[in-house]
């Protein structure tokens, strides 16, 4: 088998769920799809589910939530029957997640190197130089201009495409096999977010990861990843390839494709989404 | 004819932070105009500076051709109300919709409220069921269309929107921006609107002003972004972000 085609993560009808006091609330309802080696794309709006799927992959789910499915392997290992020392062992060394914003998700008293190099000793047995030395290889693969200087600061100090920069060199740091990406570019201006994204895309193609991103932005994703899912009340409603995008079949996607202002189109007023009962059935 | 909004190099320092350095705008009565930047572009300051809630260096700022000073009357609230941008956090969480939107019409002195209230929550398409909720229990879009009614139950003639639709989910954001553009043609209201988004500036404005570090990059016509009649590199680059990733080979 190639490395293409092998499958990374296989997830089998993916169920969360949260028991709250006025009733359980389903927040993913049966979600299956499977990423080998590629650029994988969960799309949706706000509540639509697609940030709980991939904690639940990643394991972080807040404890009182409850998580079902037939299946959820990686390289056929079962994340649901594994003790939790084995998964703490995966998390951050062959499964890794970037999440939105660097100012909260950084240790703020921590430095930035530190951190990183926390990432690796917690993984590997190395020596605090060679950690050291690594995680400045790191920086500069990230391309900070001056890894030496930036090793020492606080998150505080950077700016947010920085951050985010030490936080994939974070994530990258320990080779993971796969990386889940929260909105990783959300909180940073536009032109910082194609810088972000560049260097996410190099890494990620040269070290043969799979990857998924997950973003609410339908444009963005399907210019930056191979195939989409478009994720809607908890839901799966249409699987694609992202240079199909332009014909896809659900209406949900073609109305949250047309509801956003283009530049050159003047349509006045913009087309609405029109939230059909059984999309969510 | 008189400006709506007429800047004249402006200057806001916060401590030593020159946040605006010297700039200058002209938006005309009826007109709806964009400000689009990067974050610490100053954009934002501009528009609170209009706003009253900016330390004001030198310059000037003049509404409907009166010049304003550091304090802001009544009268000036009541022609210009402001659009924030979060609207998780510009709505009061311990009072109703009703009681937000009655706190505008007592400080002016409106003895028709009732009436007010209602035609108000109509005209933003909530209708009279959301009347006594608290923004809790609302959703974001909901919230935004709260703020709405609230800016135009004074009936001002300027609206100074930031970032209105930049914390909603793409959807909403549509029915959001053509909520504006509905209220605008109807009330002929003047728009000073910013955005870090030039889709969204493009589809909302006649004219923009784009700007970078507290300065004035240029000024354009909605239309020359459309054909990419831009002069600076800066416009040049936030027009190929817009366009999405580009994947170099």
């Amino acid at each position: 088998m190639n490395r293409e085609t092998k499958t990374l993560l296989d997830v089998d009808d993916l169920r969360v769920t949260f028991p709250t006091r006025t009733g359980v609330i389903e927040a993913v309802r049966g979600v299956s799809f499977s990423l080998g080696r590629e650029r994988l794309g969960i799309v949706g709006e706000s509540g639509s589910g697609k940030s709980q799927t991939g904690r639940a992959i990643m394991g972080v789910t807040p404890s009182q939530a409850r998580i079902s499915a037939n299946k959820l392997a990686f390289d056929g290992i079962d994340l649901l029957r594994i003790s939790p020392r084995e998964r703490r062992a995966l998390r951050g060394n062959r499964i890794a997640m970037i999440l939105q914003d660097p100012k909260y998700s950084l240790d703020p008293v921590m430095s930035i190197g530190r951190q990183i190099v926390e990432t690796l000793r917690t993984h590997e047995r190395v020596s605090k130089a060679e950690a050291r030395e690594r995680a400045l290889a790191m920086l500069e693969a990230v391309q900070i201009r001056d890894p030496k200087r930036v090793f020492d600061l606080h998150p505080h100090e950077v700016s947010g495409g920085m951050g985010q920069r030490a936080m994939i060199a974070m994530m990258l740091i320990a080779g993971p096999e796969m990386m889940i990406a929260d909105e990783p570019t959300s909180a940073l201006d536009v032109t910082v977010q194609l810088d972000v994204l560049g260097i996410l895309d190099k890494l990620v193609s040269d070290r043969g990861m799979g990857l998924i991103f997950i973003s609410h932005d339908l444009r963005l994703v399907s210019s930056f990843c191979d195939r989409v899912i478009v994720m809607y009340a908890g839901k799966v409603v249409e699987q694609l390839k992202a240079s199909e995008l332009g014909n896809a079949q659900h209406p949900y996607t073609r109305g949250l494709l047309n509801c956003m202002p283009k530049i050159g189109a003047d349509r006045h007023p913009l087309p609405v989404l029109d939230r059909k009962p059984e999309w969510a059935a | 004819m008189t400006s709506a909004i007429a800047v004249d190099r402006l200057e806001v320092i916060f401590d030593r932070f020159r946040a605006l350095k010297g700039v200058s705008l002209d938006v005309q009565p009826g007109e709806s105009f964009g400000l689009v930047g990067e974050s610490g572009s100053g954009k934002s300051t501009l528009l609170r500076a209009i706003a009253g809630l900016a330390p004001v260096a030198s310059g000037s700022i003049a509404v409907n051709g009166k010049t304003l000073g550091t304090r802001r009357d009544k009268a000036f609230y009541r022609e210009v109300q402001m659009v924030f941008q979060d609207p998780y956090g510009s709505l009061h969480p311990r009072q109703t919709v009703d009681r937000l939107l009655q706190e505008p019409l007592a400080i002016h002195g409106f003895a028709d409220g009732e009436k007010r209230i209602q035609q108000a929550l109509d005209e933003v398409g909530l209708g009279n069921g959301f009347r006594f909720r608290y923004s809790h229990q609302l959703s974001g879009g909901q919230r935004q269309r709260v703020a709405i009614a609230r800016a135009l139950i004074l009936e001002p003639s300027i609206l100074l929107l930031d970032e209105p639709t930049s914390a909603l989910d793409a959807s909403v954001q549509a029915e959001v921006l053509n909520l504006l553009e509905e209220v605008r043609r109807r009330r002929k209201l003047t728009f000073l609107m910013v955005s870090h988004d030039l889709a969204i500036i493009t589809h909302m404005c006649e004219r923009l002003m784009v700007m970078q570090s507290g300065e004035a990059v240029e000024n354009l016509a909605a239309s020359d972004l459309v054909e990419r009649r831009v002069t600076k590199d800066y416009t040049r680059n936030l027009l190929r972000a817009s366009d999405g990733f580009v994947r170099t080979a």
